[in-house]
């Protein structure tokens, strides 16, 4: 299979990035780790005229810890994060950096192409609302930071202008006494999941929560989030009955597409599941104990 | 279309020989090692980036060659499968292979062996688990993957035994 035919260019710094992208119009398109953009291209979904390689653009591509606020270059790949100090300090990173497809897709993806690619099923736009994230833009009229919630407006589709670039994706460690969890479930290791979901807890004391994020994702268009399911459970004890809840809640408000990876019952069905099973191991992470979660995949 | 005939100047070393190029910027990188320079050993199996078959080592990490660019590894390093053998000598791993029935029809063999490469070089005594998890993006549709997993172990004995 190959691409549609297309102009290549690989600017040398993000100022000229952005000038080409400009320039272009928006039949351009920046092409990063190309996970996503270039099987697009194949199947010949978007056939832009031109590409610009952003991919060795200096400088973003760190991973930064400021006295508990995270700082990731929006070209760090998956496996940068997976394999970096902030996995080991907030686990929810470590399940989603390291479940994403496999090694050789995660060697070459980025946490920018991969929230700019806004694909309901992709991991890190929903993994980065429990954790509050701020996405960093930069483009002809300079720089804007929203949050992730104000980013991701539908499927494929987020606040980006023209010729605009994340550069930067930013959160805060969790407080002490918290702990998250984000698991997946697909086929096989290569394969987009069928639904996954992600829990981060605050506890208060042993079993009350104190504060919470809760969301689905490849559950509806975007990532599904619930205040009334997070109201369920702040505040309160996180009881099995609560939990119990707290997924009904927040599973009411998802719309799974039924397609190849599972009809919309199957995915409501392993959405809970996969909520009962986050949130138990989000628990006991709070509580101070190492328990290793990633996607799963028979 | 006269963008098209756009050709961008690479160059890549491969299997420890450099090599300039003039390439049309859809090539993908597998095509540009299998028919450009005629190295035939990384195959195309799926090519949507499921199978691993295309996997290859640039820059001392494994990627799907299905699924980049020849322009994205200009000025890199590259092995392929033929740049394992030294001097007419199959690599431990690929002996492995061979003693332990870690292949049948051998399609995704090359892949296999790149993606084992990467791991022992990681992690010189992987468990089951380790392989398992490496190998996860490799996809095998004959031997069944309990002869991979164990010419892995093999390979990884023999190499720490050298």
């Amino acid at each position: 299979m190959y691409p549609a035919p297309f102009r290549y260019f690989r600017p040398s710094s993000l100022g000229e990035a952005i000038k080409l992208l400009s320039e272009l119009g928006d039949s351009a398109k920046p092409l990063a780790g190309g996970q996503t953009l270039i099987p697009v291209l194949k199947l010949r979904m978007d056939e832009p005229s031109d590409l610009i390689d952003i991919a060795r653009l200096p400088n973003i591509r760190y991973i930064q810890n400021d006295n508990g606020q995270i700082s990731i270059g929006a070209l760090a790949t998956h496996a940068n994060i997976a394999m970096s100090e902030i996995s080991k300090q907030v686990p929810i990173v470590r399940d989603c950096a390291g479940g994403i497809a496999d090694t050789q897709v995660r060697n070459r993806g980025t946490i920018g192409g991969s929230v700019s690619a806004a694909d309901p099923s992709c991991d890190w736009p929903a993994l980065l609302h429990t954790l509050d994230a701020e996405i960093v833009c930069q483009g002809p009229n300079g720089k804007r930071v929203l949050t992730i919630r104000d980013f991701i407006l539908d499927s494929y589709t987020t606040a980006l202008t023209d010729a605009e670039l994340v550069t930067e994706i930013r959160f805060k460690v969790p407080e002490n006494h918290s702990g998250g969890s984000y698991i997946g479930f697909k086929k096989a290791a290569p394969a987009y999941p069928a639904a996954s979901v992600g829990i981060q807890i605050a506890l208060a004391e042993e079993d009350v929560c104190k504060d919470v994020r809760l969301v689905l994702s490849a559950a509806g268009p975007k990532p599904v989030i619930s205040e009334e399911a997070e109201a369920v459970l702040r505040g309160n004890s996180l009881s099995k009955d609560n939990l119990e809840k707290a997924a009904e809640a927040i599973i009411a408000a998802s719309d799974p597409p039924s397609d190849s990876r599972g009809s919309a019952s199957f995915k409501r069905t392993m959405l809970h599941s996969l909520f009962m099973k986050a949130a138990n191991i989000a628990i006991d992470r709070a509580r101070g104990n190492n328990i290793i979660g990633a996607h799963e995949y028979v | 279309m006269s963008e098209s005939t756009q050709l961008v100047p690479i160059t890549v070393t491969v299997n420890g020989k450099a090599y300039q190029r003039e390439v049309e910027p859809r090539l993908l990188l597998v095509e540009f090692i299998r028919a450009t320079l005629g190295l035939t050993g990384t195959h195309i199996g799926c090519d949507t980036s499921y199978c691993g078959a295309c996997t290859i080592i640039v820059d001392g990490d494994t990627v799907k060659s299905c699924t980049l660019l020849a322009v994205q590894a200009d000025g890199s390093e590259i092995l392929t499968v033929e740049g394992l053998e030294q001097d007419g000598e199959l690599h431990p791993l690929q002996q492995a292979f061979s003693q332990n029935h870690g292949l049948q029809c051998g399609f995704c063999t090359p892949g296999m062996l790149m993606s084992s490469l990467a791991l022992l070089a990681e992690n010189p005594d992987p468990d089951i688990k380790d392989i398992r998890k490496r190998l996860a993006g490799n996809i095998c549709r004959c031997t069944g993957y309990q002869n991979i997993i164990k010419s892995v172990q093999a390979a990884a004995k023999s190499l720490r035994e050298d």
